[in-house]
C-alpha cells in the first residue's frame, strides 16, 4: 500500500541502509540471510565507513553478498574468507575487512582457515550464519547439524554414534587467545535483531584498536532446508537451535 | 496514542509473514494479489500502526520504511 500516508507530520523512523543495493534478494522467503546482510550494512552505514570497508563472501546461498552490500568486496573459494580477508587487513590495515560466511563454509570445508585466522588474531571481523545446514546445495547435514535433525544426507536424523556431535565453532573459537570479543547472536525476533547490530557494531570498532578477531556468530534459519514454512521456522528455531546455540557473549573485551 | 505508518516496496516482498507475527498491533496481513514474482505480498490492514519498526527488524527482504508522527504534531493535537 504505497498511497497511506493519512497521517501529516510524519517523522522518518526506520529506511534500509542506503549500503544495502535495491536488488531484490535471491534467498529463500523469510530466510535469515537477508537480515544478517541489511544489518551489517546499517552498521557500516552509521559508522560511515563504506569507502573504507572491504567484505569477503564465502560460497554458499550468500555466494552474491556482493551483489547485495555496497561496498568493496572479494569472493574467495570455499572456506578460504578467512585466509582471503587476513591478506587483504595485512596489506590494508587502514581498511574495515569482514568475512560473511555459512556454516558448511565456515565450519566444514574452512575450518583449518578460520581457527588459525582467529589463533593468529588477525584483527578481522567474521560473521559466521550458522543455520544447521548446507542451504545452497540442497539440505545436506552440515557439522552444525544438531543431534537427530532430519537432512538430506541424514534422512533418519543425525545419529552421533556415526556421524559425530554438532560442532560449537563459536566455543571452539573463544577459547584461542587471538579472539578478542566472541558472540554468539541471532536475527529471528525483533529484540534479537536489536542485539545481534549491537554485536556487529562491537565487532567493528574493535578492528580499530588491532587487538585481535572479533568473531560473530548469526544463529540464523533456513526454512528450504528444514522443510518448514518461515513462521515455523522461527518456533524450530526457537525449540531446537537456541538450546544447543545459546545466545550471548562468549568472549568480551575486559572481561575475560 | 503515537501514530505511525509503514511503507511497502511490494515488489521486494516475498510473502514469508514473518513481520506479521512481529506487529504488536496486528495490522500486517497479505493481499490476495501478487506481485511480479508471484508472491502475494504485505499490507496494511487498519490504521493501529504506531511506527514501532518491529516488522522492519525481522523483514528479511528490507521492505519497510517507517514514519512516526512527528512530537511537534502532537502537541498541536492535545
Ligand atoms: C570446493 C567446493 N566444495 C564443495 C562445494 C559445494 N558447495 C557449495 S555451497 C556448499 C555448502 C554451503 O553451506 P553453508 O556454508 O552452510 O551456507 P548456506 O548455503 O547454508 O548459507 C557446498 C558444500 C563448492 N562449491 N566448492
Ligand atoms: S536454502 Fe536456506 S539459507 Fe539458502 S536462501 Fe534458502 S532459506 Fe536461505
Ligand atoms: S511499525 Fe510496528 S505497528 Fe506499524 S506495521 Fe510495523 S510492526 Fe506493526
Amino acid at each position: 500500500m504505497e498511497d497511506n500516508t493519512v497521517l501529516e507530520d510524519l517523522e522518518l523512523v526506520y529506511e534500509k541502509p542506503h549500503t544495502l543495493s535495491d536488488t531484490a534478494f535471491h534467498y529463500c522467503p523469510g530466510c535469515g540471510h537477508g537480515v544478517a546482510h541489511r544489518l551489517i550494512m546499517e552498521v557500516v552505514e552509521e559508522m560511515g565507513i563504506e569507502e573504507q570497508t572491504i567484505g569477503v563472501a564465502p560460497v554458499g546461498c550468500s555466494v552474491f553478498a556482493y551483489h547485495y552490500m555496497m561496498v568493496d568486496m572479494q569472493e574467495a573459494a570455499h572456506g578460504r574468507a578467512c585466509a582471503v580477508a587476513t591478506g587483504i587487513r595485512r596489506l590494508l590495515p587502514e581498511k574495515y575487512v569482514f568475512t560473511y560466511q555459512g556454516d558448511g563454509d565456515l565450519a566444514a570445508i574452512g575450518t583449518a582457515e578460520t581457527i588459525h585466522t582467529v589463533n593468529r588474531g588477525e584483527n578481522i571481523a567474521i560473521f559466521f550464519i550458522n543455520n544447521a545446514i548446507y542451504g545452497m546445495t540442497g539440505g545436506q547435514m552440515a557439522p552444525t547439524t544438531l543431534c537427530h535433525q532430519i537432512t538430506s544426507t541424514s534422512p533418519y536424523g543425525r545419529e552421533v554414534e556415526a556421524m559425530g556431535h554438532p560442532l560449537k565453532m563459536t566455543d571452539l573459537v573463544a577459547h584461542l587467545p587471538g579472539a578478542y570479543y566472541v558472540t554468539r547472536q541471532a536475527v529471528h525476533t525483533p529484540n534479537a535483531v536489536r542485539k545481534c547490530k549491537k554485536a556487529i557494531r562491537n565487532a567493528f570498532e574493535y578492528q580499530k584498536l588491532h587487538k585481535g578477531t572479533s568473531f560473530v556468530e548469526i544463529v540464523s534459519n533456513c526454512p528450504s532446508g528444514w522443510r518448514v514454512n518461515p513462521a515455523d521456522s522461527i518456533k524450530w528455531l526457537e525449540d531446537n537451535m537456541l538450546p544447543m546455540y545459546p545466545l550471548g557473549d562468549l568472549k568480551v573485551p575486559g572481561k575475560n | 496514542m503515537i501514530k505511525g505508518t509503514v511503507k511497502i516496496a511490494t515488489e521486494l516482498c516475498k510473502g514469508c509473514e514473518l513481520c506479521i507475527s512481529a506487529c504488536p498491533q496486528d495490522c500486517l496481513a497479505l493481499t490476495n494479489n501478487i506481485n511480479l514474482k508471484g508472491y502475494k505480498f504485505i499490507q496494511l490492514k487498519n490504521d493501529a500502526c504506531t511506527g514501532c519498526t518491529n516488522c522492519a527488524l525481522v523483514c528479511p527482504d528490507a521492505v519497510f520504511t517507517v514514519f512516526r508522527q512527528s512530537k511537534s504534531s502532537m502537541k498541536k493535537a492535545v
